[in-house]
């Protein structure tokens, strides 16, 4: 097994490219990143590491955009991220000048991770080690949209996905409590579901809201109110629970 | 002294080995400068030589209902008529037209070119390409091949999600959005008939006869126009022909012959 690892053109035996799957334990490893579609607006959810108290915690934002109307946050090796958002930012801009029309989140998705596809079928470089989730509007159609991409090149639309660290325990979560929302319900469920593995507070996740308008970071005091919010919700639920058997 | 042949380079970064993995714009072929000992007069020569053949008239123009595209169908080679039915409104798809202008080849495979990168885009993108889209592709093009020798004139015509579109495309690398347009060396006789009877709310019939009468009227002045006028109109369905007719016929339809009074007749005599 060790010596198909090397070049990661090489196939192994059984059909695996083992550099890409090393690049998805890179992943794995990243900070948690969940993505929430609503009817009329897309959130996006990011773990935060506590900053480091000399660190200037503006310069490390998690959730970028590529264009007015298309937000990314992503889990993985933060400098290969750098790289790929530079790049989907050129290209954002150089669709709007061969075509006049900004790009649809689509094809954005698309360039992204034929880009990562590309890294994957290439002599002496590796694979980018990062997935993302990419959000936004469609130009005309105002349609709302969130994809995944993953460092094997592949993507995919999706109502509500979760990658990095405990992504499969907020997918499950998602997938018990998904539905149909809009405002700031979706925003809610977005943070519920990325409070599940992360510990409650505005200082520990980052929080940004994609409409038709544009893409707005939610601030600490924001954060809080809804994490506030939830945990009383959550409180009132259980409190129910134990009453119903007191009254028998 | 070494000529200075950096404005032949197209801007677009050099292939090579590693820039594989960067996305660069596709790169005009590099153009090999010919040996000669006055290349500036030579390159002056090479333009006059394709210039005289925009020998044509074409125009196209937005209305109320959609884009009217009307063209002729000469072609001349100095003072020789080479063809009588050359097809100038070539059909790049089913909701778009391009016109010819200039060097015929040049244009016919430029526009199919143009056509194959339209549906290219559908199949990638789900969704048709807007008439900015196409005319700016082609702009593009015709940009990375300036002073390379072709001659383009086209008018590219359709209709997308936005209405209808009209844009201008030249071989010099030009591009307007516009309402009206005619090119070729009909155009400024076009025109004269074309701006007089111009209004935004025609009727497709009314539309229809002010392109055919402004070719007709083009091609009665210009020695280089001629043949048979063709018209399409471009509505939210795509293009259609609406007519094709022969100009020396058309004359006779606007200014026919009117029997002359007569004086006196020549009555047959019978034999004496």
């Amino acid at each position: 097994m060790a010596r198909y690892d090397r070049a990661i053109t090489v196939f192994s035996p059984d059909g695996h490219l083992f550099q890409v799957e090393y690049a998805l334990e890179a992943v794995r490893k990243g900070n948690a990143a969940v993505g929430v579609r609503g009817t009329d607006i897309v959130v996006l959810g990011v773990e935060k590491k506590s900053a480091a108290k000399l660190q200037d915690s503006r310069s490390v934002r998690k959730i970028v955009n590529l264009d007015d109307h298309i937000a990314l946050a992503c889990a993985g090796l933060k400098a290969d991220a750098r790289v790929l958002i530079n790049r989907a930012r050129i290209e954002c801009q150089s669709h709007r000048l061969t075509v006049e029309d900004p790009v649809t989140v689509e094809y954005i998705t698309r360039y992204i991770a034929g880009l990562q596809q590309k890294y994957t079928q290439s002599g002496g470089v590796r694979p980018f080690g990062l997935s993302t989730l990419i959000v936004g509007f469609d130009p005309y159609s105002g349609v709302p949209s969130l994809y995944q991409t993953d460092p094997s090149g592949t993507f995919s639309a999706w109502k509500a996905n979760a990658t990095g660290r405990n992504s499969n325990s907020i997918r499950e979560f998602l997938e018990k409590n998904y539905k149909e929302t809009s405002g700031q319900e979706t925003i809610k469920l977005a943070i519920r579901a990325l409070l599940e593995v992360v510990e409650s507070g505005g200082k520990n996740i980052e929080v940004a809201v994609m409409t038709k308008e544009g893409l707005r970071q939610l601030d600490e005091a924001e954060i809080d109110a809804i994490a506030a919010e939830i945990e009383a919700e959550k409180e009132a639920v259980e409190a129910a629970k134990k009453a119903p058997p007191k009254e028998k | 002294m070494k000529l200075d042949t950096s404005g032949l380079e197209s801007a677009a970064p050099v292939w090579g080995a590693p820039s594989e993995l960067v996305d660069g714009f596709s790169a005009a072929p590099l153009f090999e400068v010919p040996n000669t000992t006055d290349f500036d007069g030579f390159q002056k020569e090479a333009i006059q030589m394709v210039k005289p053949a925009k020998g044509t008239t074409t125009l196209a123009f937005i209305f109320k209902e959609g884009v009217m595209v009307a063209a002729d169908s000469r072609a001349s080679m100095g003072g020789y008529i080479s063809s009588q039915s050359v097809k100038k409104i070539i059909e790049i798809n089913p909701y778009m037209l391009g016109t010819m202008a200039g060097g015929a080849a040049d244009c016919q495979f430029w526009h199919r070119n143009l056509g194959i990168k339209c549906r290219l885009h559908e199949l990638a993108n789900k969704r048709r390409i807007s008439v900015t889209g196409a005319s700016k592709l082609l702009a593009n093009i015709l940009y990375s091949y300036r002073g390379m020798g072709l001659s383009v004139g086209t008018m590219i015509a359709g209709w997308d999600e936005t209405g209808p579109g009209l844009y201008y495309v030249d071989s010099e690398g030009g591009r307007l959005k516009g309402m009206r347009f005619s090119v070729g060396s009909g155009s400024p006789y076009a025109y004269g008939v074309l701006d007089n009877g111009y209004r935004y709310d025609m009727s497709v019939e009314e539309a229809a006869e002010l392109a055919r009468r402004a070719i007709y009227h083009a091609t009665f002045r210009d020695g280089a126009s001629g043949g048979v006028a063709s018209v399409y109109y471009v509505g939210p369905s795509g293009w259609k022909k609406l007519s094709g007719d022969d100009v020396g016929e058309l004359h006779y339809k606007y200014y026919p012959v009117m029997p002359s009074t007569v004086e006196q007749e020549m009555i047959e005599v019978a034999g004496a």
